[in-house]
């Protein structure tokens, strides 16, 4: 654990991202820039999950665990979705979201 | 020491994620979203999980931003200003966010934590052992099956990003 850091002030840090993330995701207009609000609002749970596991639960590694998956799952997603997003782009020349209205052809 | 460095990290995480989702420049708005990752993995380097530090250096600094970064120069010209919400919009939104960090964090300073004060340095053999192992409390099913999930998407990457001729064919087809 941080000398001097209660787990109090790093869980505030961990919340203000996560509000940042969701501001991120309902303001912005673009399919790349919400998939980057994602990525912020999973990386302040991530925190949260080892923030506990250190601070409350130090002989085991459960929360490390889970953050490893929470890290590798949200790798797939954004492969995958960057792949749906340039397909996108070829089909209807654009990734706003006010253009993506077609799910099929 | 610590306490200095935690604070340092804290302002460069919260300012650079407030600039990475306010920018309008979208390319700036990736490079601002690097320096949150990098500045989260000093926080996992501070408490003592190197391992983990180094999976989000690699994956996240090393690969989602690089992916990020292809993607925004496919699609976008390079000085392409963002089309921002209304004010109105961003205002209540932001309002809402304001509101539910309050909700947030009358919940957690409300509640007494348990904290066991320790100085255990995990190493990545433990770290490997506990993935590993089979087991009460190992993870060697969820392990497996994330290699699967990731080889699916990878799979379904490629499948998708060269749509174009799947649908030229069914489009024969009919």
């Amino acid at each position: 654990m941080i000398a001097g850091i209660s787990i109090y002030e790093i869980l505030t840090v961990t919340s203000i991202l996560f509000f940042i993330g969701v501001y991120g995701f309902i303001t912005r207009k673009n399919l790349i820039s919400i998939l980057m609000s994602i990525e912020l609002i999973l990386n302040a749970s991530v925190i949260n999950f080892v923030i506990i596991n250190k601070y409350l639960y130090p002989d085991v590694l459960q929360g490390v665990f889970f953050s490893i998956f929470i890290i590798a799952v949200a790798a797939a997603e954004t492969a995958l979705a960057i792949a749906i997003i340039i397909n996108l782009y070829r089909q209807i020349a654009s990734v706003e979201v006010k253009d993506t209205e077609i799910m099929k052809y | 020491m610590e306490k200095i460095i935690f604070y340092i990290l804290a302002l460069v995480i919260i300012i650079f994620a407030i600039a990475s989702v306010s920018s309008k420049k979208m390319l700036r708005s990736v490079i601002y979203l690097l320096f949150v990752l990098i500045g989260i993995s000093g926080i996992y380097f501070l408490i003592d999980y190197n391992f983990l530090a180094a999976i989000q250096l690699t994956v996240y600094a090393g690969g989602v931003i690089v992916l990020f970064i292809f993607s925004v120069m496919l699609v976008h010209h390079i000085e392409m200003e963002l089309e921002l919400a209304k004010v109105s919009r961003r205002i209540l939104v932001g309002l809402v966010s304001i509101t539910g960090l309050g909700v947030f964090l009358t919940t957690i300073y409300s509640h007494e934590f348990a904290v066991v004060e320790n100085t255990i340095t995990t190493t990545t053999e433990d770290i490997g052992f506990g993935l590993l192992s089979y087991d009460v409390g190992g993870f060697i099913l969820p392990f497996e099956i994330i290699s699967v999930l990731l080889l699916a998407a990878m799979i379904g990457a490629i499948i998708i990003a060269k749509g174009t001729k799947l649908t030229n064919k069914k489009n024969d087809t009919i």
